[in-house]
């Protein structure tokens, strides 16, 4: 029972990351239908500005942190002006061949100034574990947790009471009708992206406490693509939901079945069961409710 | 308030589509603008409300003034912040947000923040079934439900000129009249300058005090209302009303297609 629970716990920090990074995965393909494959190299770019920041230049944590979320806002907005916006009004498989451009040109920019090996961050986090129980927890692990979980909570109350988020859902929903009202489509769609760095930013960072940073943690890019796919493409509850279950379903598989078959089952799972969902239901979990009325 | 002169409109570089619309809407003023199906009237609108650009399509010729200054070229956003507000063809309320949000977000250019919640009330004043539903999902509302969402999405603006397109399509008879009613009545309490396309004549003839009719890209023949529903071709081609009583002989439906043309 506690190696149970102590799977689940580190399938619910995995996944809570998944969640942060689909979830501006999702943001961005509802503002304008751009499928971004670059999400995990922001999620890489944030984690390693704040350990350059802790590390080499001695920056206090909290303070690492917030230069490197506004340094991420920068970069997401820069990258939807020079990268994206030109391809407005493109076919869906340029703005595809674009962002996997996009991300290779970050990763290996990435690799150009951090080098490939991993690097940690000072323990930030008291190492002490905490009992809950029988289960012991390391203490990032509870602080990664509820940052995720406090972040998703804030976007919802922001996207469900702002007005810009009620603007927001609004562009995505008629982008047309929405100009026709004055709203500034440029600028919603800069905000998503600048979003999307934010969250992946501090998912990166909260991985890199737990496990170190190097290239490789850039792979989460691509677990997006389950997760978002099972959650719906287009729904942010969705991609919350759908982040949790891939995590925790990774965690698992890995616990239990990979000593039994001598591995790999952890990176096949989350697929094996997104083939069996998408089967009985094609949109996803949450896939988009096209309201129609006759 | 709002001069169109001479205005050309092409889309896509090729297909011309205004040519030489001229066109004026007095400021406190009710003029509607009627034409059969493809007559460019909502290519009129959008060529005032600047969301041509969107659809590929450019004015190339003449001029569009509002309060005295060019227009044309200027972006939907800045046309807003002006005072024009465009409600679409096809109602295009936000379907996936309640009816309060789409009241919020048509307040978006609006600076002074503080009076949104008082105009929301200003705009369940006039449309009070829209009160009992604000909770409620766009996407689910009735076509006449939406089209007063619509309306009072613009009026959250508080716009100068309010440009309707076919506020008529697809609602029962009786929905049309009230809808109708309404916006004569915004025109009169608010003082808000309105221009409405229409099909059904009829009722925009109702409310309006001067009316446009295009064909083809121009306009065709214009006049106070008054003059408009005295005038043959209009009550034979708009207002479907030939003499009460008589028959129509095959000379007679030769004798409309005549004139048809000659309207075109
Ligand atoms: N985006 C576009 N690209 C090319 N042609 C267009 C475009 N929009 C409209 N047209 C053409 O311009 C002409 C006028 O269209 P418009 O929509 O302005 O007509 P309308 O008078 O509003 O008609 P309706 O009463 O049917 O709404 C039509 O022939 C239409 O096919
Ligand atoms: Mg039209």
């Amino acid at each position: 029972m506690t190696f149970f629970m102590q799977i689940l716990i580190s399938g619910l920090v995995v996944g809570a990351v998944y969640a942060l990074v689909a979830f501006g995965f999702v943001l961005i393909y509802k503002s304008s239908d751009v499928i971004n494959f670059a999400q995990g190299e922001f999620l890489l770019v944030g984690a390693y500005i704040a350990l350059s920041l802790v590390v080499f230049y001695q920056v206090p944590f909290p303070a690492a942190v917030a230069l490197t979320l506004s340094m991420c806002v920068i970069l997401g907005v820069v990258v939807e002006r020079l990268v994206l916006r030109p391809f407005i009004g493109e076919r869906v498989i340029s703005v595809i061949m674009a962002t996997i451009g996009l991300s290779l040109l970050m990763r290996g920019i990435i690799q150009m100034v951090w080098g490939t090996e991993t690097r940690t961050f000072p323990g930030i986090f008291p190492d002490m574990p905490v009992r809950l129980g029988d289960v012991v927890v390391s203490q990032i692990y509870l602080w990664s947790l509820a940052v995720a979980v406090v972040l998703l909570v804030v976007f919802t109350v922001f996207f469900k009471y702002s007005s810009t988020g009620i603007v927001m859902r609004a562009a995505a929903d008629d982008q047309v009708a929405a100009l026709s009202m004055g709203i500034s489509v440029k600028r919603i769609i800069a905000i998503t992206w600048a979003i999307a760095a934010v969250v992946a930013a501090i998912g990166g960072i909260l991985l890199g406490n737990i496990n170190g940073v190097n290239p490789s943690l850039a792979y989460i890019g691509l677990m997006v693509l389950p997760v978002v796919i099972l959650g719906g493409l287009d729904s942010v509850p969705g991609a919350v939901v759908g982040g949790f279950i891939i995590g925790i379903l990774e965690s698992l598989a890995g616990g239990y079945l990979d000593p039994l078959i001598g591995g790999g089952v952890k990176e096949v799972a989350p697929f094996a069961v997104l083939l069996l969902v998408l089967m009985v239901r094609p949109y996803g979990l949450f896939g988009k409710e096209i309201i129609e009325r006759v | 308030m709002l001069v169109l002169n001479n205005v050309e409109v092409m889309y896509d570089h090729v297909i011309l589509v205004l040519k030489g619309m001229s066109l004026e809407v007095p400021e406190g003023k009710v003029v509607t603008l009627l034409g059969s199906n493809g007559a460019g009237k909502t290519t009129t609108l959008k060529a005032v409300s600047g969301l041509l650009k969107s659809e590929n399509g450019h004015i190339t010729d003449g001029f569009i003034e509002f309060d005295g200054e060019r227009i044309n070229g200027m972006e939907p956003e800045t046309i807003v912040r002006r005072g024009i507000f465009q409600v679409m063809e096809g109602r295009r309320v936000f379907e996936h947000l309640n009816v309060d949000e789409n009241l919020i977000a048509g307040a978006y250019t609006r600076r002074d923040r503080r009076n949104i919640r008082r105009d929301i009330d200003m705009v369940y004043g006039y449309f009070p079934r829209l009160r009992d539903l604000k909770h409620r999902t766009a996407g689910y509302l009735s076509g006449g439900e939406q089209q007063m969402l619509a309306i009072g999405r613009a009026l959250m603006a508080r716009p100068k000129l309010m440009l309707l397109d076919e506020p008529s399509l697809g609602l029962a008879p009786l929905l049309v009249q009230e809808i109708f009613r309404i916006i004569r009545q915004i025109n009169q309490d608010q003082g808000t300058t309105i221009l409405v396309v229409e099909q059904n004549a009829n009722v925009a003839l109702g409310i309006a005090d001067y009316g446009y009719i295009m064909e083809n890209g121009k306009i065709v023949l214009e006049g106070a209302v008054d003059r408009l529903v005295d005038n043959e071709d209009v009550r034979e081609f708009y207002l479907g009303l030939s003499d009460v009583g008589k028959r129509k002989s095959y000379r007679e439906v030769k004798h409309y297609k005549r004139r048809k043309r000659w309207l075109s």
